[in-house]
């Protein structure tokens, strides 16, 4: 049934192409000098960061900042998506006398290590075998992505960020940038997200790679290779996490019991109600813009996450000292990052004596919320980076 | 917390609120400071502006701390009686209950966490030994309602009522030093500092006290 709705507007051999040559994107590179140290033991080099940049860097250098993107976005956070047309991710809250105002600040955003649109991952060739890596790659961790993208600012010249701003696995890189790097960032900005992934997300994360390894296309990671892919379970793994991101109110109110283009059930497993019509929809767009193997491994990675294991058990050791000011942002229905995770993000920044914001927002919305129009979470961001480029001596 | 819902507090002519002036007014250039039920964030703008603290609050309220947060204030959701206990000793300079105290559910043991966590707390609170409010009690027989007491009883925050001569008498218990006191009339105006405290407990309006640790 998922397969009748997938058109086959891309081929999987088109993913190896985007994953080494980005289309509207900036590349640096990474020869064998400065190789990436991975969690996992090994390194990785040489290997490519893919990413975009908005607005001007000051003479002072002293204007940056970082918006991590979340397990399937990507660098386009504000412009037109190279891939699917639409707009960036961030738009509404990222551009020209926007909360995070380009006209102010000097903006990146890279593609994490792992991901699938022009940063080294599974599906950019392998250098050793002129080959996509798939499973070769190595597993690679939140604190690696953060590792390269402090790899990247070096390369651009930047020592401190002003900002460093996230949701969900990017507000999980927030954080550790603020934990690996606390002197690099003046202003961390972490959302909709936790210092460790539940059980509960472990979970879901894993019905989802079962769904891509499942299918027979997925050849054991090899699908570049043998001319195939994988559309069907990394649908189903993409519809599964699509129902986590939303709330029962937001998939109520949106759809209800409503019939898709029918007045009686069909009495048949064809998309009879709304609901299911909308999220093959989500499930087959969204196989079009991303790699299978990539999925696995940027889920593995969050699964990982686990910020206060870092720090010897005790979360606040985490943030020790760090003259990092934080804000965290959490939405009142957002059951796969609960209002709770936030709250033990702030105390242990209060244990640690951090200057810490924190503010929850009612919305139904879900763990979506983050991407949608939530005036108010745009009048908190809003606030917090213009108190904060005032303590910084900004403008 | 009950910082805002007071519409009807007396305000200098610059616009800030009197009784914060008098807080501020005891709070030293550049402290580290701590705002336990800062509502809107007034105070803790007030302290930013006339004494350049490094402020942050806590605020029971989802709306105060919302609007707190995007005037680029420190402050998150917390309640004083469970989340004081979170704070490390001597984490700040200054901690301060804003007409807060009285809507505490153990205010003895919320003043014990702010004398842990600051060197000194500064605690204002309207004083229900004011005449007016004797007098309602007395001759019209109903629970008082004032300007700063605007609630009534079936819907008012405040749970924990005190006069001031009931506050000594806690700073006492607990073993806290009074480093300074003054009482304001229903002006915002400090009594006569040579009065005694039987005329503060009768023509107080609001008290504001500066405390620290007994040696």
């Amino acid at each position: 049934m998922v397969e009748a709705s997938v058109t086959s507007l891309r081929d999987a051999a088109d993913a190896p192409r985007d994953a080494d040559h980005p289309r509207d994107s900036l590349i640096a590179t990474f020869g064998a000098d400065k190789p990436l140290t991975l969690d996992a033991g090994v390194e990785l080099s040489p290997f490519q960061i893919a990413y975009k940049t908005y607005g001007t860097l000051n003479a002072e250098r002293s204007n940056a900042v970082l918006v991590c993107h979340a397990l399937t976005g990507d660098q386009h956070v504000g412009n037109v998506h190279p891939v699917t047309g639409k707009s960036g991710w961030w738009d509404t809250l990222l551009g020209p006398g926007k909360p995070i105002d380009t006209d102010r600040y000097y903006v990146i955003c890279a593609n994490v290590v792992g991901g699938c649109m022009g940063t080294t991952g599974p599906a950019s060739t392998n250098p050793k075998t002129g080959k996509p890596w798939g499973l070769d790659f190595p597993v690679i961790t939140i604190r690696d992505m953060v590792r390269a993208q402090a790899m990247l600012l070096d390369h651009l010249g930047i020592d401190t960020l002003f900002a460093a701003v996230g949701g969900s696995m990017g507000g999980m890189q927030v954080l550790q940038w603020a934990a690996s790097y606390p002197k690099r960032v003046f202003a961390a900005l972490p959302i909709a997200c936790a210092t460790r992934h539940s059980a509960q997300n472990i979970a879901f994360h894993e019905v989802g790679r079962q769904a891509i390894m499942a299918d027979p296309e997925w050849r054991g990671g090899r699908y570049h290779l043998d001319g195939t892919n994988p559309r069907r379970g990394l649908a189903v793994a993409r519809m599964g996490a699509h129902i986590t991101y939303l709330s029962d109110a937001a998939l109520h109110r949106k759809f209800g019991r409503k019939f898709q283009d029918r007045e009686n059930p069909t009495f048949s497993f064809d998309a009879d109600f709304e609901v299911e019509s909308y999220l093959r929809y989500q499930g087959s767009s969204f196989v079009e813009r991303f790699d299978a193997n990539s999925y696995l491994y940027l889920t593995r990675a969050m699964d990982y996450f686990d910020l206060a294991a870092d720090a010897g058990g005790i979360l606040a050791n985490a943030f020790k000292g760090a003259p990092t000011r934080f804000c965290v942002i959490s939405f009142t229905s957002d059951w796969l990052f609960p209002t709770s995770e936030s709250r033990a993000i702030v105390h242990a920044l209060n244990a640690s004596s951090a200057r810490v914001s924190f503010a929850e927002i009612v919305t139904d919305k879900g763990h979506d919320a983050f991407l949608l129009d939530e005036p108010e979470m745009f009048g908190i961001v809003r606030g917090f980076l213009d108190g904060a480029s005032k303590a910084r001596g900004l403008r | 917390m009950s910082n805002l819902n007071l519409p009807n507090i007396e305000r200098t002519p610059g616009g800030a609120r009197v009784d914060l002036v008098r807080v501020a007014e005891m709070v030293t250039r550049g402290a580290k400071v701590l705002d336990v039920g800062c509502g809107d964030g007034e105070l803790l703008h007030l302290l930013g502006e006339t004494r350049g603290v490094d402020g942050r609050g806590i605020e029971l309220s989802r709306e105060g701390v919302n609007k707190c947060v995007a005037k680029g204030l420190a402050v998150i959701q917390g309640d004083a009686d469970t989340d004081l206990a979170d704070y490390p000793d001597d984490a700040f300079d200054f901690v301060i209950l804003s007409q807060t105290l009285q809507a505490t559910r153990q205010p003895r043991v919320v003043l014990e966490h702010m004398l842990r966590i600051g060197r000194h707390a500064i605690v204002s609170f309207p004083n229900f030994g004011h005449w007016q409010v004797r007098l309602q009690l007395l001759f019209a027989g109903h629970m008082p309602r004032t300007d700063i007491l605007p609630h009534s009883w079936y819907d008012t925050p405040n749970i924990h009522h005190c006069t001031i001569k009931d506050f000594r008498q806690l700073c006492d218990e607990v073993g806290v030093k009074m480093e300074k006191a003054v009482a304001l009339n229903a002006w915002g105006s400090p009594l006569r500092l040579s009065a005694p405290w039987w005329f503060w407990n009768l023509f107080g309006e609001q008290a504001v006290f500066l405390l620290s640790r007994r040696r």
